[in-house]
């Protein structure tokens, strides 16, 4: 059932015989993990789909009314204005910090409880239920009750988007954890290692592909959903900002800060998580 | 001088009931003394190994090493056992404690320390014939490198007691004579005691000081060998088959089983 879940899927590298990391989902790694392509072709490719999404666009542009598809150029010139008068910078921040403090409770907090349902089976019965109904609460259910509950501030508003993405993060630590290796813990403890040791150079190593998953798909989904808990209690951030694009029907606006902010994601994922993976995971030959 | 007195082990089989793997075993090793414990499958070797070496405390009995439980214990396992996401050096000094040296100079400065564990683990792994990868994850060595990995990381604290459940099976004879020499050569360097499982008569004829041998479940010690071929000695050497032939004469009872699955073993390869 939780391997449903997460859409797990093998990856095409050589695995050791009984790990079985989930990969993270494709939208999220475009190539990423492609073994054996020469990195310069890679990157002419990608180069080549950024150009003909741009031409599609343009052409869509000039055949639509230009009120409904504003082109390119339009929006980038907008993007450029609403840097210059700092409005886009300060709303990003604002909700860029909201994804971060998000994102890291919901990874610690999943993890956690991942780690401690994949090790004791009583309390991974207890609490396999909630985490069902944890999973299939839509979101705006979550959001509209953490305002109601705890009024309209930020706390709630992370709050809110941290029980969406905390339940998907525990399946897929949970899964990791299960998959731990026995043997090499018994090396640990017939050499007496520290709980400490053990725990961080013996026991961890062996869940940073599933914590490694858990971070792409969270991610995309938590800056997705953070623009809506803006969007429905915040006066400012991104979601915000959309939503009076929205009453104004400016749809340069919209597109302008959703092509900041789409670029934002791309950078830390290629700067930030892919590197970190190919550090933590370059063991794998 | 280890002390072993299981008077009886039993954990639920497949089923869930209990099954008794060893019962009423007695079984001492001295000081620096080299003991192979032979016996058929199923005999309840690795369970023995487990309980020494503290994976497996749920026994009535008692094991103690100069009085306590044995606590300073290389362990070598059946597969190299070794941490897939360390570089080899890694590996050895994952394992490494302080304050094990010749020198043994007290009060050292955390870093002097860890920098003695870094020449003491890449000085053994030189003598393993391991220099040229050092920095080498393990999926990209040979069986036998990982098995000396394996020995190396059992050496690394010169421990009183080393423990090994047949760490040399499944590898081509010349590999696993190789290691058997470089096991010798550091057991006879750092002076452990060693309890060696195995369920090959000739290896242990070409290591031990003494076998022991078990009988089939549950498992107790029903002839106890010392071995007084002079060492360097040698898996397929003349010596070492002309005991296991005399032996195969004296005892066709006790090793019968045993010298069967040798026999069927050594036909395969």
């Amino acid at each position: 059932m939780s391997g449903k879940r997460t859409a797990a899927v093998q990856p095409p590298v050589p695995m050791m015989a009984r790990s079985h990391p989930p990969a993270t989902h494709a939208a999220n790694s475009p190539g990423g993990r492609g073994a054996g392509r020469s990195p310069g072709r890679d990157g002419w490719l990608r180069l080549a789909s950024l150009a003909a999404f741009v031409l599609l666009w343009q052409l869509g542009a000039m055949l639509a009314d230009s009120r409904t598809l504003p082109d390119p150029l339009t929006v980038l010139a907008r993007i450029v204005d609403e840097t210059v008068s700092l409005s886009l910078p300060g709303h990003l921040a604002v909700t860029l910090g909201r994804v971060v403090v998000a994102f890291a409770a919901a990874m610690l907090i999943g993890a956690l409880f991942g780690m401690a349902m994949g090790r004791w089976r009583s309390l991974d019965a207890f609490f396999d239920a909630w985490l069902v109904l944890g999973l299939n609460i839509p979101a705006l259910v979550t959001i509209i009750l953490c305002y109601v509950w705890f009024g309209l501030n930020d706390w709630a508003a992370i709050l809110a988007v941290a029980i969406n993405k905390i339940p998907t993060v525990i399946v897929t630590v949970r899964e990791g954890a299960r998959a731990v290796d026995p043997k090499l813990l018994d090396v640990a403890r017939a050499y007496r290692l520290s709980r400490r040791t053990t725990f961080v150079r013996v026991y961890l190593p062996q869940l940073v592909p599933y914590l490694m998953a858990a971070a792409r798909s969270g991610l995309s989904l938590i800056w997705k959903i953070v623009l809506v808990v803006e969007l429905l209690g915040r006066s400012e951030g991104v979601g915000f900002q959309l939503n009076v694009f929205f009453q104004f029907f400016d749809i340069t606006g919209i597109l302008a800060y959703t092509l900041a902010f789409a670029a934002v994601v791309l950078v830390v994922e290629a700067w930030l998580l892919r590197p970190l993976e190919r550090r933590l995971t370059g063991w794998r030959v | 001088m280890l002390e072993i007195r299981i008077d009886r082990k039993c954990y639920p089989d497949r089923g869930g009931r209990p099954h008794v793997a060893l019962s009423g075993l007695n079984l001492a090793v001295q000081r620096g003394e080299f003991v192979c414990v032979v016996g058929p499958s199923g005999c309840g070797k690795s369970t023995l190994l487990n309980i020494v070496g503290g994976l497996d405390r749920e026994l009535d009995g008692r094991v103690t090493m100069n009085g306590a439980f044995p606590e300073d214990v290389g362990f070598m396992f059946q597969e190299p056992r070794l941490m897939p996401w360390m570089s080899v050096l890694d590996n050895v000094l994952l394992v490494a404690r302080e304050g094990v040296s010749e020198g043994g100079s007290g009060a050292v400065a955390p870093e002097g320390a860890a920098e003695r564990q870094r020449e003491r683990a890449i000085a053994l792994l030189q003598a393993m014939e391991l220099e040229d990868v050092l920095d080498a994850f393990p999926a990209r060595l040979s069986g036998g490198m990982m098995r000396r990995v394996a020995l190396a990381r059992a050496f690394i604290n010169e421990p009183e007691l080393l423990l090994m459940d047949e760490p040399f099976v499944s590898l081509d004879s010349p590999t696993a004579n190789r290691l058997r020499e470089m096991l010798v050569a550091q057991w006879q360097r750092c002076g452990a005691s060693v309890l060696f499982v195995t369920h090959d008569l000739r290896e242990a004829l070409a290591l031990a000081d003494r076998v022991c041998f078990l009988s089939a479940a549950p498992g107790r010690v029903v002839l106890d060998l010392a071995v007084e071929l002079p060492r360097p000695r040698d898996a397929d050497a003349q010596a070492v088959d002309r005991l296991y032939q005399a032996l195969l004469a004296r005892h066709p009872e006790l090793l019968g089983g045993l010298a069967r699955s040798v026999e069927t073993k050594g036909a395969a390869q």
